[in-house]
């Protein structure tokens, strides 16, 4: 536990707007592990190429975990790569989030029954804050998935969740 | 008061510490401080940990970096050198030449001693250990 992080009790006005500053920082940087693992993979490069412009968001990709706010897990997890990945997740700092791309690493995807070496669905290994379907997602998918993440964020709190 | 030119660095510095100090400080009580087992382990792209990451370099990369670090250093020195002899004359270009001189005869010290060799494991090529002729091995199958 850190000297702020989930000490207090209840709310107050000043809490409240540390909060808001927090998130806010936490929301505007979020820096991603360097990680793919498929052809989403692809579309996770072309999303942080100067097209599509991740960086604007900033998110910027890592080489280490231990520098990473948040794991893009961009393809198809196989069964000796969800051990890999369970570990990469357990290796990044707190406060750490999940996006899942694609259908893949949601649910299996096209290996959902007759891939035995695949994993049906990420979350069976690490929490995941949010899911962005397609197949694979279109970088725009990619985009309102961090969206949706930051709107997750902003809305965090230093008060104990009772 | 007047600040002297070192005394504008002198306050460079100090912000540059406070800016660090406070940096720190506000991250120690902000975070989320959560340690496991698991976090804590060396990073090795998500594979398990073989060994020490303490591990020892061969003492043949020393002599690499060494050679390379002087001549690293040449090349800074140099450049600058490059830039402004000729307003120097003959004077500067002698400077800069005896400087090379004295390298190249340290180059040419080091590669005489063999430094420059990687030294590599004798390879012994497999070979037979005695002549066998036709005959000798039709009187084994025979016998």
């Amino acid at each position: 536990m850190g000297l702020l992080d989930k000490q207090f009790n209840d709310d107050n006005i000043v809490i409240t707007k540390v909060d808001d500053l927090l998130n806010w920082a936490r929301l505007s940087s979020l820096w991603q592990v360097g990680f793919g693992l498929a052809c989403c993979a692809i579309e996770m490069m072309a999303t942080s190429a100067s097209h599509y412009d991740f960086d604007r968001f900033g998110v910027i990709p890592r080489p280490s975990p231990r520098q990473s706010d948040v794991i893009i897990i961009s393809g198809t997890v196989t069964l000796k790569m969800a051990t890999r990945v369970k570990r990469l997740y357990e290796q990044m700092p707190d406060p750490k989030y999940v996006i899942s791309m694609g259908s893949c690493s949601n649910c299996g995807g096209p290996y959902w029954e007759h891939g035995y070496h695949v994993l049906k669905g990420v979350d069976r290994v690490i929490p995941v804050d949010v899911y962005v379907p397609g197949c694979p997602p279109r970088p725009e998918a990619l985009l309102e998935g961090l969206l949706k993440l930051q709107e997750k964020i902003r809305n965090e709190s230093l008060v104990k969740k009772s | 008061m007047m600040l002297t030119e070192f005394g504008k660095i002198f306050v460079f510095i100090l912000v540059a510490v406070f800016f660090v100090v406070v940096a720190v400080i506000a991250a120690k009580f902000v975070r989320p401080k959560r340690p496991t087992h698991e976090k804590l382990l060396t990073y090795e792209c998500g594979e398990n940990i073989i060994g020490s990451p303490w591990v020892k370099f061969n003492i043949r990369f020393y002599v690499v970096a060494l050679i390379f670090l002087i001549f690293d250093v040449e090349v800074v020195l140099l450049i600058p050198w490059a830039l402004v002899y000729k307003q120097f004359g003959l004077e500067g270009f002698l400077i800069g030449a005896i400087f090379l001189f004295l390298l190249g005869l340290g180059m040419a010290y080091e590669w005489r001693k063999g430094d420059l060799e990687w030294v590599k494991p004798k390879v012994i090529p497999p070979a037979l250990k005695k002549e066998v002729t036709a005959e000798q091995v039709t009187e084994e199958v025979t016998a």
